[in-house]
């Protein structure tokens, strides 16, 4: 169990490009993080280097409660990035069942996170007919389905209704509460109380 | 279900439905199976010693033609990411998405291959041994084709990169494989051919994985 999530002094390029040199940061359990910073600046791409995707040109990720980073992103973390990893010609059952079994949780939790997210009339669309906010509202169920740690979102917020957004709050507030952990790239605020991490260019 | 199990289900359906599946595979071989005696003349000779060489370059062909969006897909709506940071070693993961396009592509072109080679020509008695190359050689081409797929991610003018790379590596399996049915048909010792083919198969199953792993994480980092 992860019970901290720990940045120092990080440092990440893209190609010949420095994105933010020397940042450090500590998330620990039942905390929030909101990264900030304009278009370009590194959000995504420090969200990517915490789930192991990208490597950091310098500086070091630890896992407070994990001794083997490996093992702490395979087991103890969720990255929702901002695309959402969905098939348009197989149907929201399909996808849903899919990434949910993937992230090691059964079918009945699969199907209450659907209810949950108010997905069950759409269960038998194609994904290519379910629109943004839908789509981003499957892509969710396997962190309610599955529970891990660390939720590593980018622009979780972005293509959700209103409803969708108070929705997301009291999962993400009941998620802090379990002694969770959240870092978020966003723009528009969190819906619950959260430090602000900003990335300046 | 074990994670292995739900992932090669769930790659067996996407193969499946990717591009309309075998249909496309098995209709490419019997399109350039139809076309060569119309390019080639009605006379039986040169068509009866071309049989086995059309089929098994025809085979490597389709097989390509499935597998240059093995990882593209996954790799464009972000599913990679998910795959990548699954509960399987990525090694693992790349292999049966490779052995799920075999079963999907692989096999049926396998079952179609012998009609093939002997509507051109070749004798029936040679079917069981083409089955079993063609099977054979349809995994070779599988691991090395998904190299090749791997590798082109996230590069411009993937397609062309791929054939560059993956072309060279079809090459050992339809030499042995064309070998191995030829012998036979002519009567001489066709082990080898067979044992040698199996060899490049088990080889490409035991170490392309590894590449294409490498070649994903280079993808996305």
């Amino acid at each position: 169990m992860i019970s901290a999530l720990r940045l120092e002094n990080l440092t990440i390029e893209r190609g010949a490009r420095v994105l933010f040199a020397n940042l450090s940061a500590r998330v620990a359990a039942g905390e929030a993080l909101a990264v900030t910073g304009a278009n370009g600046t590194g959000k995504t791409s420090l969200l990517r280097a915490v789930a192991g995707l990208l490597s950091p040109a310098g500086g070091q990720i630890a896992f407070e409660g994990a001794p083997d980073p490996t093992e702490a992103r395979r087991a103890g973390c969720h990255l929702l990035g901002h695309q959402d990893g969905l098939k348009g010609s197989c149907t929201a059952r399909e996808e849903l069942m899919f990434q949910v079994r993937w992230s090691g949780a059964d079918a009945p939790a699969a199907l209450a996170a659907a209810a949950r997210l108010g997905l069950t009339r759409q269960l038998d669309l194609e994904v290519r007919r379910l629109s943004a906010g839908q789509k981003r509202r499957l892509a969710l169920a396997r962190l309610i389905a599955a529970p891990r740690a660390l939720w590593l979102l980018d622009e979780p917020l972005a293509p959700l209704d209103a409803a969708g957004r108070a929705l997301m709050g009291e999962i993400m507030a009941e998620h802090l509460a379990r002694g969770g952990l959240i870092m978020a790239a966003i723009h528009d605020p969190l819906p619950v109380a959260a430090r602000t991490l900003e990335i300046a260019a | 279900m074990s994670a292995l199990g739900v992932l090669f289900r769930r790659e067996v359906s996407l193969a499946w439905g990717r591009g309309g599946g075998p249909l496309l595979a098995v209709g490419f071989l019997a399109a350039a199976v139809t076309l060569f005696p119309l390019a080639l003349g009605p006379a039986p000779g040169p068509l009866a010693a071309t049989a086995v060489g059309v089929a098994w370059v025809t085979l490597a062909l389709a097989t390509l033609l499935t597998l240059e969006r093995l990882f593209e897909r996954d790799f464009e709506d972000g599913a990679l990411d998910l795959l990548v940071l699954g509960p399987l070693p990525l090694e693992a993961t790349c292999a049966v998405k490779c052995a799920a396009s075999w079963l999907v592509n692989g096999a049926p072109l396998a079952l179609a291959a012998p009609i093939a080679a002997i509507a051109l020509g070749a004798p029936p008695s040679s079917a069981p041994l083409i089955v079993a190359a063609a099977a054979l050689g349809g995994l070779a081409f599988a691991f090395v084709g998904g190299t090749g797929a791997a590798l082109a991610l996230a590069s411009r003018r993937g397609g062309v990169l791929m054939a560059v790379i993956v072309l060279p590596l079809l090459i050992p399996p339809v030499i042995f494989g064309g070998a191995a049915i030829s012998a036979f048909t002519g009567g001489l010792e066709w082990r080898t051919g067979l044992a040698l083919l199996a060899a490049y198969a088990l080889a490409a199953v035991a170490l392309t994985p590894f590449a294409m792993a490498a070649a994903c994480r280079n993808a996305l980092g």
